[in-house]
């Protein structure tokens, strides 16, 4: 039998910082309050609309990748859920605008994850592009397909 | 800006996720980048779970021997025998599936990307970031004396970066469950894991940072400094109750001033 000490304690200094507060901090996004997203499964009924796309750009950077300007239609990438496609727009060499034109609704855990991801992405792309990142580590799903159809776009902007 | 690096990105759907390489050097060939998601390919097609003539899945239901599969396949079973010991059985692909079956899919995308890194530096790619669903392996750096930035995503704010990373040969990883649910469980107890929301692991090669991630974040607490004591190997958490917990080593990673706006000092 494997004792749990086993596993724990190395001595290694650990910083502890804290990030977040579930009182949500004013800049926090108003459409997906933090105790929504933290809870493992949302309510259909309690997330905010993925139709509702009105989030502010980040001010424009200096440096980064810049596009042409247009709207960029990115192409349909499929998961198991279902179809996800998304329109980009440019201007002024920057991303400001993504919308999606299809999410996954085929089947009741799909409309789940898109009530709660389209926002979420949306936002997702525009602040990682204000952060000036080349890549984004995280755990992902739905925003695979996303992620692809945003690429494909963008793809078509850099041309 | 006139920097003039070119710059090639594709992206495929491969095992099913996104997976996209990002090339930055002019000398090499687009036929490289094809080998690269071929070999991508050809590992889906064996490990597959999904596809009941996969490999993978044949082994699982008896049908084949590990002998009879091709010679990755027990390449990657060792490594899931590696990690089982070295975790104490929290990770074990023969028991993470409710159905007994087994399970080596915490293990493959880390080492198929790994493993595919290497085919591009093998054919000449110095500098490059390949972006499998969230797991990254960079090379090298995007242009001439700038490091590769890599975000590390906030699992509550929607859209914010609970950090960020600069790199130049590294593999970063993370496990969280704020998109699936409580899909990560301790194999010993059955029991998912809560009190991290989710674990991120830097080190120089992501087939361990991958199952690290995925072992450490099994772990809950304890996963943090279990990663700690990996040598190479950094963690960052962000906890339940909202706290970031790093290494000293990680810290030494972390893009200073770009970590999360909502940050207060408390160390």
């Amino acid at each position: 039998m494997p004792t749990r000490a086993a596993v724990a304690i190395v001595a290694t200094a650990i910083a502890v910082v804290l990030l977040f507060s579930f009182k949500t901090p004013a800049q926090a996004r108003p459409r997906t309050p933090a105790a929504d997203v933290s809870q493992a499964s949302p309510t259909p009924s309690a997330s905010p609309s993925p139709s509702d796309s009105s989030a502010p750009a980040p001010t424009p950077s200096s440096s980064g990748p810049t596009y042409k300007d247009g709207q960029y239609t990115g192409q349909d990438f499929q998961n198991q859920f279902g179809d996800t496609q998304v329109k980009v727009t440019i201007s002024g060499g920057r991303i400001t605008d993504v919308q999606a034109l299809q999410l996954p609704y085929d089947r009741q855990r799909s409309a789940e994850i898109s009530q709660y991801a389209a926002p979420q992405l949306h936002d997702e792309v525009l602040q990682a592009q204000s952060a000036q990142i080349d890549s984004l580590s995280g755990a992902t799903y739905t925003s695979d397909s996303y992620a692809q159809s945003v690429q494909s776009a963008l793809d078509q902007a850099h041309a | 800006m006139l920097e003039t690096v070119e710059r090639r990105i594709r992206v495929e759907h491969i095992m099913g996720t996104a997976i996209s390489i990002d090339l930055r050097d002019a000398a090499v060939d687009d036929g490289l980048i094809e080998m690269a998601f071929d070999w991508l390919r050809k590992v889906d097609a064996s490990f597959s779970l999904y596809k009941p003539q996969s490999e993978i899945s044949r082994l699982g239901r008896g049908e084949l021997t590990v002998e009879e599969c091709r010679v990755e396949v027990g390449e990657v079973l060792s490594l899931c025998e590696d990690l089982r010991e070295e975790t104490q059985g929290v990770f074990n692909a023969w028991l993470c599936r409710s159905d007994g079956r087994l399970d080596p899919s915490g293990v493959v995308k880390g080492w198929a990307v790994e493993r595919a890194a290497g085919i591009l530096q093998r054919g000449g790619a110095r500098n490059f970031c390949v972006n499998a669903g969230g797991d990254v392996v960079s090379r090298g750096e995007p242009e001439p004396g700038r490091a590769w930035r890599i975000g590390i995503r906030h699992p509550v704010q929607a859209g914010a970066v609970a950090g960020v990373v600069h790199a130049h040969d590294l593999a970063v990883a993370t496990s969280g469950a704020y998109e699936r649910g409580d899909h990560i469980v301790d194999a010993r107890t059955g029991i998912p894991s809560r009190a991290l929301l989710s674990l991120t692991v830097a080190g120089p090669s992501l087939t361990l940072a991958d199952a690290y991630a995925t072992a450490g974040f099994a772990m809950g607490d304890a996963g943090v400094e279990w990663v700690a004591g990996r040598p190479g190997y950094a963690p960052f958490a962000v906890t339940a109750s909202g706290r970031v917990r790093y290494s000293d080593a990680f810290a030494d990673l972390l893009v200073s001033g770009d970590t999360s706006r909502s940050r207060p000092s408390e160390r």
